[in-house]
């Protein structure tokens, strides 16, 4: 019956596609500076694209006939750009997250939005847990590919802003389940979708006195033991397979389903001592990991280099609060930090550690180019910041074999800009995605704000 | 009368002197008071040589090239050791639930803690970091030295023996009453115990629980070595601690009050056969120093703090005195918690001790010292000042037993990590560099201002 039945479908695709087919399958922007970050600037460039992907790239491109030419004098041609930690895509999660930890505490609040596949009703507390057993807030069986729609409205600000591509994350939970790289636009969720699996997201939320674990050290524990029980599971079902009658049948356990599937995990590290923390903690689990965060990573750039860790910078830098009182003065780490967060890109360049950066806690994604405007002020190459927007963030996640930079056979995400990308007057032009134009929103849109929803299902 | 004792001996050959600088210099600590605390006091000398006392008498041979300190007035003791506090962690109880030995203060030091150079600045150079006491059954104590400006890491003092903290008493049962709980509990799901009597049962049953799981284990050994195909049992983070205190490999520090409490537990740790190591405040221990002593609990209290809740009012000043003088290993702890306060002072903690119940000064500076350090299983290594032990060493302006003697110079492991003539000398500096950024901001802000005007 399925078999009878797929091959019509797929007829029935092909028509619908050919259907909705009508931007023109090739195009070709010629005259271009194209910044093909894993080569050279290319100062007069041609970028042809055919079926969605870059088809060839060069200065002596001959341009076929029937092909859309884009005239790219005075035009800069830069891999689409990524937010390599975001919630684009999931509508539900605009509200702005916290940044990950306090200046000296490793604990964070929880994001007070409830997780979208166990919608947390605020009449019924969750039960109160009592130890790892009780899984608390864990969401493993949750995907970001599952829940991303192209109705977000933020997709489209953040595609005025040169934005292609973001990796978007559930966020709620000690464990908030799995994080996907997407397109930031199609027709539906399953299009945006360029791999719907490429890290865990983890929090070390804790619960206070009324929920375990109630303490950074209680949630590091309780990784650490869901972890052990995660490798016991497959070890029993494989037991189990083998020799179903030697063998107690496991009880099936969706928590450590979805860990098992776990890429890469992702662990807050904001402060010096939370990165080192973290760079301990993160390595027990013979995974590889990335620290989001690493505000204060200028000052362990050594040990990001030692192991091997990239960071998702957090690119919100500290300053002084609007409204904070001006009889108080910071004590000197505060104002130190101030002082040199924004040069943490150029410290981690010039040591060799990977970094992509992160829309978290901004209110536009314009903000991302601005704040990294700010380490380009302070010493950091612009080469280095196009670099973890686009090629360094495709790296991290393991995606680098179709996106990051302008290569033939890479899909076809560009960001066009009218004069450099980190020059604030500069105008965006168009952005392909998936090879298909789009063109920026004429005005710019208000910032995206939390649509007003009262939060539910905080811990507590 | 404090001569010059020192044999100094030429340095012949310049190669030499090359050959030695990559290993530390050594150090010549003259003409002191010394408190050795297990070897008596006397004026004298010290050398230290890569990180550890190499001599220490009323003569020494300084080695060539060696730093000379003239302490000609001064005293020394050993570092003070503080058995018991809460400093530089992130986070002190994990109080959700009644038996926390899964978790670890390893994880939570925050090495970046002012209260680590306080404590410096106060002679004390190793502490005894416990889990708070909201549970019958806390986490995994780490034992650090006062290294500032090391990481996490470098913090830990590495030879401690392991250990894991317990609390009786009202703390871990009012963690559990709810709303009203000073500990913030969930009025609508109390924690188990409400009373003594559950904390007590808390603990049997821990331990039940960890004997059955070890069994587990053994009966896996057993049946995997017969041949069978059999599963390892699931490694349990919570149980694996309890068992290693079953099998005598982790020291148990457990917080108390009351007599009676410290007798439940006393009978408690003898029906599962293993041994508390400290009872921590204990204030009513010199109620039942017979009991403690036949046990081999060693007890780490206060000197005059208490009061500060019901179970704290039956204290006396004498209790530390007593303790000692009926041959329990005692120590004197701060207990401090958000900062560093009686840690800062520890060596006038101990001089009570003479004031009431009349020790000697090296039976007062032990219990700063020498005991703490056999109370944590590092006195191979620290807490007195005598050849072969790790040079912490602490120099003061005047006899340490004294309320006027200030704190000199620390020395960790050979190095000197206090200094307070260089610390009030740098003091204006960081205010200079305070002073610049905040400038700085103001300019940066000025800078951005007009733009912010800009019709848009």
């Amino acid at each position: 019956m399925v078999h009878r039945l797929f091959p019509l479908t797929l007829l029935l695709l092909a028509a619908a596609a050919l259907l909705t087919a009508d931007p023109p399958s090739r195009v070709a922007i010629r005259d271009a500076r194209v910044y093909t970050v894993s080569g050279p600037v290319l100062e007069k460039a041609t970028v042809l694209i055919k079926d969605g992907l870059i088809e060839a790239v060069g200065e002596n491109v001959p341009i076929p006939v029937g092909v859309t030419v884009i005239d790219g004098t005075g035009l800069n041609v830069y891999p689409g750009l990524i937010d390599a930690l975001s919630t684009w895509g999931i509508a539900e999660l605009a509200a702005p997250v916290p940044p990950a930890g306090g200046a000296r505490g490793g604990a964070q609040p929880a994001p007070a939005i409830p997780a979208p596949a166990t919608p947390a009703t605020p009449q019924q507390p969750q039960p109160r847990a009592r130890g790892p057993e009780d899984r608390p807030n864990t969401f493993t069986w949750v995907k970001a590919a599952d829940l991303v729609k192209p109705s977000d409205r933020r997709i489209e600000t953040a595609r005025s802003a040169g934005f292609t591509t973001a990796v978007t994350f559930p966020r709620q939970g000690i464990l908030a389940g799995h994080g996907a790289v997407i397109n930031l636009a199609g027709e539906n969720g399953g299009d945006m979708v360029v791999d719907p699996a490429v890290g865990l997201y983890t929090t070390l939320t804790t619960g206070g006195f009324a929920n375990f674990p109630g303490s950074l050290m209680g949630a590091m524990a309780y990784l650490r033991q869901i972890w052990i029980d995660a490798a016991y599971y497959r070890a029993a079902k494989e037991a189990y397979a083998k020799d179903p009658v030697a063998i107690v049948r496991p009880s099936y356990d969706r928590a450590l389903e979805g860990l098992l599937e776990t890429h890469r995990l992702l662990i807050p590290a904001f402060s010096r001592v939370q990165i080192e923390r973290m760079l301990r903690f993160g390595a027990e689990f013979k995974t590889p990991f990335v620290l989001y965060g690493g505000q204060e990573a200028f000052r362990t750039a050594d040990q990001l280099k030692k192991a091997g860790v990239p960071v998702i910078l957090n690119v919100k830098w500290p300053a002084k609060e609007r409204e904070s009182d001006p009889e108080e003065i910071p004590s000197l780490r505060t104002l130190q930090l101030r002082d040199k967060a924004p040069t943490t890109p150029a410290v981690l360049a010039a040591a060799g550690v990977p970094f992509a950066i992160s829309s978290e806690g901004l209110d536009t994604p314009k903000d991302m180019l601005k704040a990294l405007k700010k380490s380009i002020d302070v010493g950091l190459k612009p080469a280095d910041a196009i670099r973890a927007l686009t090629l360094s963030a495709a790296e991290i996640y393991g995606v680098a074999s179709r996106l990051g930079s302008i290569d033939k056979g890479k899909i076809a995400n560009l960001t066009v800009v009218k004069g450099d990308l980190f020059d604030e007057k500069s105008k965006v032009e168009m952005v392909f995605i998936d090879g298909k134009k789009y063109l920026p929103a004429p005005e710019a849109p208000a910032p995206p704000r939390p649509t007003g929803a009262t939060p539910a299902g905080e811990a507590q | 009368m404090i001569a010059l004792r020192i044999l100094l001996i030429a340095a012949a050959a310049c190669g030499l002197a090359l050959a030695q600088q990559t290993a530390p210099q050594p150090i010549v600590l003259q003409n002191a008071t010394i408190h050795t605390v297990t070897k008596g006091t006397f004026s004298g000398s010290i050398v230290i040589r890569n990180g550890m006392i190499a001599e220490v008498g009323d003569k020494v041979l300084a080695p060539m090239g060696a730093k000379i300190i003239d302490l000609s007035g001064k005293h020394i003791t050993p570092g003070l050791i503080d058995c018991h506090t809460h400093i530089a962690l992130v986070s002190t109880n994990e109080g959700s639930v009644s038996v926390s030995s899964m978790v670890a203060m390893r994880d939570v030091i925050d090495p970046e803690d002012p209260a680590i150079f306080r404590d410096l600045a106060g002679g004390t150079t190793t502490a005894n970091l416990l889990h708070g006491s909201a549970n019958a059954i806390g986490g995994l104590n780490v034992v650090i030295k006062m290294r500032w400006g090391s990481d996490a890491d470098g913090l830990v003092m590495k030879e401690a023996k392991p250990g894991i903290k317990f609390a009786l008493g009202e703390n871990p049962k009012r963690a559990g009453q709810g709303a009203q709980s000073p500990f913030g509990g969930n009025a609508q799901t109390p924690r188990y115990p409400g009373t003594r009597m559950g904390v007590e049962d808390v603990i049997r049953e821990a331990f039940l629980e960890a004997r059955q799981y070890q069994a587990s284990w053994k009966d896996y050994e057993t049946r995997r070595a017969r041949g069978e195909n059999v599963l390892a049992p699931r490694r349990n983070m919570k149980l694996d601690p309890l068992v290693e205190v079953l099998e005598g490999k982790r020291l148990v520090h457990a917080h108390c009050y009351r007599a009676d409490e410290i007798l439940m537990l006393l009978r408690v740790a003898e029906e599962f056969g293993f041994k508390i190591a400290t009872l921590q405040h204990a204030l009513e221990g010199y109620k039942v120093a017979k009991e403690i002593k036949a046990h081999g609990a060693g007890v780490s209290t206060f000197s005059d703090w208490w009061s500060y809740k019901i179970e704290a009012y039956d204290a006396i000043p004498y209790n530390a005195a007593l303790l000692t003088k009926k041959g329990v290993l005692t120590s004197l702890n701060s207990d401090d918690a958000g900062g560093a306060d009686v840690s800062t002072r520890l060596n006038t903690e101990a001089a009570k001790t003479i004031k009431y119940g009349g020790l000697s000064a090296d039976e007062a500076l032990a219990l700063v010292t020498i005991n703490p350090a056999r109370q944590l299983g590092i006195d191979q290594y620290v807490g007195s000042i005598e050849a072969g032990k790790q040079a912490d060493i602490v120099v003061y302006d005047k006899d340490p037993l004294s309320i006027y003697s200030k704190v000199e110079k620390v020395f960790i492991d050979g190095r000197q990590y206090f200094d307070r003539d260089e610390d009030l000398l740098a003091r204006p500096r960081r205010e200079a560099d305070k002073k610049g950024l905040l400038e700085k901001e103001k300019a940066a802000e000025k800078a951005d201002a007009p733009q912010k005007r800009r019709p848009s």
